[in-house]
């Protein structure tokens, strides 16, 4: 069944929204499509769909050509065989829930396409409100008729426009459970477009970064959260303490570096020239905090001095940013719990050792 | 009460409304949602009417009728009758004078209509003219109702246009206005006034429906 659904597409537009994408997306993957406002999903998602049109390149689910600009094939919208779920829904206002989920299915018989339109409803949790207008639903309910309208017809591809934003956290959550038990029953392959990292992280198989109309990296969420390719794509995800250093022994699998004229050792198994420049990450679970009159396990490991300039508690997490004392130009900055700044009596101003872990320390090719 | 010229208002009104339809439909539709650079020439072109004095426009309209302009001359070959002076004429130059009167509460609906719903409707498999019939029409209806009602009373009420193309033959282009205006010249108050009621009955009835209709409209908003 799930033979020939995978989808295919390399599409380019140097138009008023510039647009480098191209990618492969098997059946029953969903792919998550992330990027800041501006930087070109929608444009993307509204290309696959034929809605937008001023691209050139190729789009192909499976044996079938959606759109070649060479062979000037251009499939309409209504010939793609696609489900999309918008950001505010677009259900038609003037039908009901049942007749909302009906319309796609307008081939079939009455009878069949009301059956299988009820089958729908009932699936997505919504018995026994078929007769609702979109306005006498809450947003959840209007998302989930819009999910059910996008899947009725088996559609080749399922699009998402971020489609959790115009719900309250709650519902949000809810939905979001939902549709990650809802998407084993999907054969088609799913592009979720989508600004909230947490989101692509839960539902996403592989998630695709998209700044500029272009595509920087795609990969797994384990992958992508240890291993961003460039630091634009770490910056996107919203890492920090990135940092420049400069290659000055290599000893196969570590290298040392000077970081401002502090040296490092990294662990890497990456061949890099003596005298090199090099960026480099230390990642959340490369940081450890060591009071200098409580040391610790692993306050050997690359340990830099600094001060505790800020402290700001944010639930159960505190924001902490330290300044080395070799580089108070480059504070490093990163979370830890707040019941542990309590026990150690963390404050601001107060000398502090942070050691970088050598094997959690991330170089970017 | 002149019932002949009731009846010629009437059916000239009727005339009016029910051709503007889809001309306002198809003009509307475009204006709201095109976003070519000479719309707004379009645009403007249509609603001169509005600000253009009857006169003006009727003096235009019994050139171009005439034998001698490409439509007049055009006319009188096909039909071998003039267009001015004729119920033809009156309702080719009364459509032309209502445009602004059907199109624009028209726009005004269909501008109020999503794009993510008409490509929600697309994306649904159906082509533009299932999408127009099962989503846009049953969206735009209020407007499209609201512009019935309003050419239908501007066309009952017209008075500058008809003299200038139509003059007053009666039977012929002899509207309600028009007798109203000849009873005044000939001191008939009572006939005078009496047909001023239906026309001040039927545009208060108009309104009522508009208001009615924008209502109605504010109360489908999602």
């Amino acid at each position: 069944m799930t033979l020939g659904l995978h989808l295919d597409f390399n599409l380019e537009s140097c138009g008023k929204i510039p647009l480098k994408a191209k990618l492969h997306i098997q059946p029953k993957e969903l792919v998550a499509l992330l990027g800041p406002s501006g930087s070109g999903k929608t444009t993307l998602l509204r290309s696959l769909a034929g809605l937008h049109t001023e691209v050139t390149g190729h789009i192909q689910s499976g044996n079938i050509e959606w759109f070649d600009s060479a062979k000037k094939i251009q499939l309409k919208p209504e010939q793609r065989s696609l489900g999309i779920v918008f950001q505010n829904y677009a259900l038609f206002p003037h039908l009901t829930a049942l007749q909302n989920v009906m319309l796609p299915l307008f081939k079939l018989s009455k009878r069949d396409a009301n059956q299988k339109a009820l089958d729908w409803l009932a699936r997505v949790h919504l018995s026994g409100l078929e007769l609702r207008k979109p306005h006498e639903l809450s947003g959840g309910q209007r998302q989930r008729v819009a999910l059910a309208r996008a899947l009725v017809a088996e559609p080749r591809l399922l699009l998402l426009d971020e489609p959790f934003s115009a719900v309250d956290q709650a519902t949000r959550h809810k939905l979001r459970r939902e549709l990650a038990l809802l998407r084993h029953q999907i054969e088609a392959p799913t592009l979720l477009v989508t600004h909230d990292l947490e989101e692509a992280l839960q539902l996403a198989d592989r998630i695709c970064v998209l700044h500029h109309g272009q595509i920087l990296q795609v990969a797994t969420p384990n992958e992508l959260m240890s291993h961003p390719t460039s630091p634009t794509v770490a910056r996107l995800l919203g890492m920090h303490n990135l940092f420049k250093g400069i290659v000055k022994d290599v000893t196969k699998p570590k290298i040392t570096v000077d970081w401002c004229g502090k040296t490092l050792c990294i662990a890497t198994q990456t061949v890099y020239k003596v005298g090199q420049t090099i960026e480099w990450m230390a990642t959340p679970h490369s940081l450890i905090l060591h009071r200098p009159d409580r040391p610790s396990n692993g306050d050997k490991e690359n340990p830099i001095e600094g001060r505790i300039e800020e402290l700001v508690i944010l639930g159960p997490h505190v924001s902490i940013s330290v300044r080395p004392t070799h580089a108070p130009e480059l504070p490093l900055r990163f979370f830890i719990p707040r019941h542990f700044v309590e026990r150690q009596d963390l404050r601001i101003g107060m000398p502090i050792f942070v050691s970088l872990l050598e094997d959690q320390l991330h170089i970017f090719d | 009460m002149e019932l002949q010229a009731l009846e010629i208002s009437f059916r000239l009104a009727i005339f009016t409304s029910l051709l503007l339809l889809p001309i306002g439909i198809t003009l509307g539709r475009f204006i709201a949602w095109s976003h070519r650079p000479w719309v707004p020439v379009l645009q403007s072109l249509i609603f001169l009417p509005l600000v253009l004095p009857p006169t003006v426009l009727g003096y235009y309209f019994l050139v171009a009728f005439s034998g001698q302009a490409p439509l007049g001359s055009l006319w009188e070959t096909l039909f071998n009758k003039s267009l001015n002076f004729s119920f033809e004429g009156l309702l080719i130059a009364s459509i032309i004078a209502n445009l602004p009167f059907s199109v624009q509460p028209i726009q005004h609906a269909f501008s109020g209509i999503d794009r993510d719903l008409r490509d929600a409707a697309r994306t649904c498999g159906l082509n533009p003219w299932q999408a127009f019939f099962k989503i846009e029409l049953p969206l735009i209806w209020p407007g499209v109702a609201g512009a019935f009602v309003l050419t239908f009373a501007h066309t009952l009420g017209e008075f500058g246009v008809v003299l200038m193309v139509g003059g007053n033959l009666s039977g012929e282009t002899r509207t309600l206005s028009i007798a109203i205006y000849d009873q005044v010249q000939a001191f008939n108050l009572d006939a005078a006034g009496q047909m001023a009621l239906v026309l001040l009955a039927l545009a208060f009835v108009s309104l009522l429906l508009l208001q009615g209709l924008g209502q109605f409209r504010q109360r489908r908003k999602v």
